[in-house]
């Protein structure tokens, strides 16, 4: 038994590697299969991990000693080292043909969306300069509402709220794409880089378009990839100095 | 080698880091303002700036690819690791707050693709 916990004790990081793989097989499997694609596995992974979370302690699952390394792997370090790296997938040069469209759906997106989201938190409570960015900000994805909470530092459970704000627009986008694909006139390549911009969740975009029309899928993810790389230098700067100068 | 790649996104990493980090000391708020973008937008310049010589070696890209391959294992650690006990409280404002942004978003795709559409004729 000694032997065990000390193997334990001693490969968190490792153990977190096995276990975040599992759950990641488990819920791409349960996508698969029990939702038809309709609920993306990335945001059905999420909701089982703030599920888990939710029987852990102030530092969720991480709480008990076989999980303790997810603390390591889902700490700021690495959540912004690899955040930083998916740059590496944007390029100025696609923004061009993207053009006029992108810049404008992107701005006009993410300047909506913060300020939507912050503002409905605020009239639920939410009311300091904080709350009011880190829940805009998850408003925007479930990515830069938890690097925006941690860099302005907020509470462990406000950056909760955050992820699920974001988790749940991922849903949501998925799910009402296709629906309203008509009404919104979403059947050709520029409304398409539009909608990428505007709602930036890269998930749920490509999700949303696929099950719309899949030729419409790789316009959308050219905006939406520079949609959480906006979000995460807009959020927690103009906007936070912006709503720390509204608020107090 | 796959290691300049890593070390190259650490070296943007630790700049943006220490640039978001004097930002918000200058401005007074404290914090980190815009580490992680300002990171981004390093890689980006450095991928721009030296795809001739050091990221044309495919394996310097594949240690920055492997990194950002794990941010979504990354992101599932950190929503398992987060305080969701005290969050609960707050169900209802993720619910609303994600769905409502959202709709304001939808509702405002025809219009700013109708603009587009014009101006580019």
């Amino acid at each position: 038994m000694e032997v065990l916990e000390n193997l334990i004790l001693k490969n968190g990081l490792v153990l977190a590697f096995l276990f975040v793989g599992i759950a990641m097989f488990l819920s791409n499997w349960l996508s698969r299969k029990v939702t038809f694609n309709k609920v993306p596995g990335v945001a059905m992974a999420i909701i089982a991990a703030l599920i888990l979370a939710y029987f852990g302690g102030e530092k969720g699952i991480a709480e008990y000693p076989l999980f303790a390394g997810m603390a390591l792997l889902g700490g700021s370090m690495l959540r912004d080292f690899s955040i930083v790296s998916t740059a590496m997938g944007v390029r100025f040069s696609e923004l061009k043909p993207a053009g006029l469209a992108g810049i404008i759906s992107l701005l006009a997106g993410i300047t909506i969306t913060f300020f939507l989201g912050g503002m409905i938190g605020y009239l639920m409570g939410y009311t300091d300069a904080k709350s009011f960015t880190t829940i805009g900000a998850g408003a925007c994805t479930y990515i830069v509402g938890p690097i925006t909470g941690a860099a302005i530092g907020a509470s462990s459970d406000l950056i909760a709220i955050s992820i699920a704000t974001g988790v749940m627009k991922t849903v949501f986008v998925t799910i009402i794409t296709p629906i309203i694909s008509k009404r919104i006139g979403l059947n050709n390549p520029v409304t398409a880089m539009v909608f990428g911009g505007m709602i930036g969740t890269t998930s749920g975009v490509a999700a949303g378009l696929a099950a719309t029309d899949p030729k419409l899928v790789p316009y959308g993810a050219m905006t939406a990839t520079f949609y959480t790389g906006l979000g995460v230098l807009l959020c927690p700067s103009v906007f936070y100095l912006l709503m720390v100068w509204v608020l107090g | 080698m796959r290691i300049y790649g890593v070390a190259i996104l650490a070296a943007c990493y630790l700049v943006g880091q220490s640039m978001g980090l004097y930002l918000g000391q200058w401005i007074g708020i404290g914090g980190n303002v815009g580490g992680v973008g300002f990171g981004m937008l390093l890689l980006i310049y450095f991928n721009g700036k030296l795809r001739d010589d050091a990221m044309q070696i495919e394996k310097t890209r594949e240690g920055i690819f492997f990194w950002s391959s794990m941010y979504i294992p990354i992101v599932i650690a950190m929503s398992a690791t987060q305080n969701v006990k005290a969050a609960v409280s707050g169900g209802w404002v993720a619910v609303l707050a994600g769905i409502l942004a959202t709709s304001a978003c939808f509702a405002l795709i025809p219009l700013i693709s109708r603009t587009v559409k014009q101006t580019s004729e």
